[in-house]
C-alpha cells in the first residue's frame, strides 16, 4: 500500500556534513517532539535544537539541530534517543519499585 | 521515613526549581537546566545524576484511579506521558455496527455512536491492531450481538405506571451485549469473557413493539483516532504548590485567622497560644493556589507563592480495561516503542549516509 513514507527525512538545506539539519519525523507529535528537543538540548555539543509541528493536519514534526565543531547532528539525535530510552527505563523501574514497596492509601471508589 | 519528609526537604527551597506565582502572572516558568545556561556549570545529560534526583512515589490508589508523585523530570517528559495516556495507549472499542433492525426512537447512526462509547473489559494485549487492509480476523476483531425486543408485561398490576414494571425490556442496557466467540477467541479470552465494564449503561429506551437487532465489531485503536479509545477518564498532573513565609515579616497575630482563611483548610496552621502562623507541610500539596492571599495589602511581603517546576503530582483515572496502576507503565511502554521506531530509522539514515560516502539523500 502507501507504506513508502519514511519515518525520518532530512529536509532540504541541511549542511553536507550534517552539522546542521532539520529532521522531519513522520507520524509523531509534540509528545515526542518536546521530550526529544529537551534531551537533544542536554547535549553540550548542540548549538541549537528546536522543533515544530508545522500544521495540525499534517502528521509530522520538524526537529532542527545545529551542532558546534561541525559534529554530526544525526549522531546527536541518536544519542538523545538512547538517553531518552534510558530515562524511560529508569522511570519504569522506579515506579514499579514504589508500587511494590511504598506505603500508600488504598480506597474504594464508586462508579 | 525519607518520603514522609519529602515536602519539607531542603532541596525544595532551591530557587532554580521554583515557578513564582504572582497575583497577575507566573514568572520563571521555563526550566534552565541546560548546558551553557549557567556559566561553569555542567548540565549535560547524566543518567547517574538523574537517578540521584529522580523519585517516584505512589500516594493513593483506588479501584479506578491512582495518584503518584513524579519528581525530578522535566515538564516535557511528564507531559509526554500525560499525552500518551490520553491519546496513544490502545484499548478495544466497538468500531463497526451492522444494523439488522432498529425500530427504536433513536436513529441508527446515533445509536451506533453510543455503542462505540461503551468501555469494554478486553485486555488490549490479547488483540492485534487491524492492518491497513482492514481485514477482520479472530485476532483483531470481537463480535457482539444485541437483540432486544420490548413486550408488554401481561402480569403487571393494573395501577402500575413504571415502564420497568409495565414492559419487558423497557431499557436496552450494556449488559444486553452478547459476545460471540470466533476462531481461537474462546480459549484466548477464557476466564474473562469480553463484556462492557459497566453492565448498567442505558443505551436506549424501548416501548412495546420496538426492537433493536445489531451486530457489532470491536477493534483495537488509540485515542488520537477517536476519543472512545482513550483508556483514561482523565490523566493530568499539577506541579507541587510551595508556600514560603517570610521570616523577616511575620503575619501579625491579630490577622492570623484571616491569613489562614486565604488558603485551603488545613494548609496553614495557627498556634492557638501565640497566634504564630506556619505552613502544614503535609497539606501544602492540597493548596489550590487561588492567590487570595495576594489580594490583601496587609499580607504584602509576608508570603511568597511558588510551584516546584519539576515536582509533578499525577492523577490518572482509568476507564475501561486497565487497572489504574498499570496505565502509567503502559504509557512508558508506548513511549519506548516510539523511541525505538525513530531510533531504527535514524540508524538506517546513518548507515545510508556512511555507506554512500557522506552523500545524504536530500528530499
Amino acid at each position: 500500500m502507501a507504506e513508502s513514507i519514511p519515518k525520518i527525512r532530512i529536509l532540504k538545506g541541511a549542511a553536507p556534513d550534517l552539522s546542521a539539519a532539520t529532521f522531519q519525523i513522520h507520524d509523531e507529535s509534540h509528545t515526542i517532539g518536546n521530550a526529544l528537543r529537551w534531551m537533544v538540548m542536554k547535549n553540550p555539543k548542540v548549538e541549537f535544537c528546536g522543533y515544530s509541528a508545522p500544521h495540525p493536519s499534517e502528521p509530522h514534526i520538524n526537529v532542527r539541530i545545529q551542532m558546534y565543531d561541525n559534529l554530526s547532528s544525526l549522531d546527536a539525535l541518536i544519542e538523545a534517543l538512547n538517553n531518552l530510552d534510558d530515562l524511560c527505563a529508569t522511570i519504569d523501574d522506579a515506579y514499579t519499585v514504589s508500587l511494590r514497596k511504598d506505603k500508600y492509601e488504598i480506597w474504594e471508589e464508586k462508579s | 521515613m525519607a518520603f514522609q519528609a519529602s515536602t519539607s526537604s531542603q532541596s525544595l527551597y532551591d530557587r532554580r526549581r521554583h515557578v513564582r506565582v504572582d497575583a497577575e502572572r507566573a514568572r520563571d516558568v521555563s526550566s534552565t537546566d541546560f548546558p551553557g545556561y549557567y556559566p561553569d556549570e555542567d548540565h549535560s545529560w547524566n543518567l547517574e545524576k538523574f537517578k540521584e534526583r529522580f523519585r517516584v512515589k505512589v500516594t493513593r490508589i483506588s479501584n479506578r484511579s491512582i495518584e503518584f508523585d513524579l519528581v525530578g523530570v522535566d515538564a516535557s517528559i511528564a507531559n509526554a506521558f500525560r499525552r500518551i495516556l490520553i491519546a496513544e495507549v490502545p484499548t478495544v472499542c466497538i468500531e463497526n455496527v451492522y444494523v439488522h433492525n432498529n425500530t427504536s426512537v433513536m436513529v441508527d447512526e446515533v445509536f451506533a455512536h453510543r455503542l462505540g462509547m461503551i468501555p469494554l473489559n478486553v485486555d488490549p494485549a490479547l488483540m492485534d491492531m487491524r492492518d491497513s487492509t482492514g481485514q477482520a480476523t479472530d485476532r483483531n476483531t470481537l463480535v457482539f450481538r444485541l437483540n432486544v425486543t420490548c413486550t408488554r408485561n401481561k402480569s403487571a398490576p393494573k395501577d402500575a405506571t413504571d415502564p420497568a414494571v409495565l414492559y419487558h425490556n423497557a431499557e436496552v442496557l450494556s449488559s444486553h451485549l452478547k459476545w460471540e466467540p470466533a476462531g481461537e477467541q474462546e480459549s484466548v479470552f477464557e476466564g474473562k469473557p469480553p463484556a462492557p465494564t459497566n453492565p448498567n449503561i442505558v443505551l436506549v429506551k424501548l416501548r412495546p413493539g420496538q426492537e433493536v437487532d445489531m451486530e457489532m465489531h470491536a477493534v483495537k485503536g488509540v485515542g488520537k483516532d477517536h476519543a472512545k479509545f482513550s483508556p483514561v477518564a482523565t490523566a493530568s498532573y499539577r506541579t507541587l504548590p510551595l508556600i514560603v513565609l517570610n521570616p523577616r515579616k511575620p503575619v501579625p497575630p491579630h490577622l492570623a485567622t484571616k491569613f489562614q482563611k486565604c488558603f485551603l483548610p488545613g494548609v496553614i496552621d495557627v498556634d492557638p497560644l501565640t497566634q504564630k502562623v506556619c505552613v502544614n507541610e503535609e497539606n501544602m500539596r492540597k493548596e489550590t493556589m487561588s492567590r487570595e492571599v495576594l489580594r490583601h495589602p496587609e499580607f504584602e511581603g509576608c508570603v511568597e507563592l511558588k510551584r516546584v517546576r519539576d515536582y509533578f503530582l499525577f492523577n490518572i483515572e482509568s476507564e475501561g480495561a486497565y487497572a489504574p496502576e498499570y496505565l502509567f507503565p503502559e504509557s512508558i511502554k508506548v513511549m519506548r516503542d516510539k523511541i525505538a521506531t525513530i531510533r531504527k530509522a535514524a540508524l538506517a539514515l546513518l548507515s545510508e549516509s556512511q555507506g554512500g560516502g557522506g552523500d545524504v539523500e536530500m528530499v
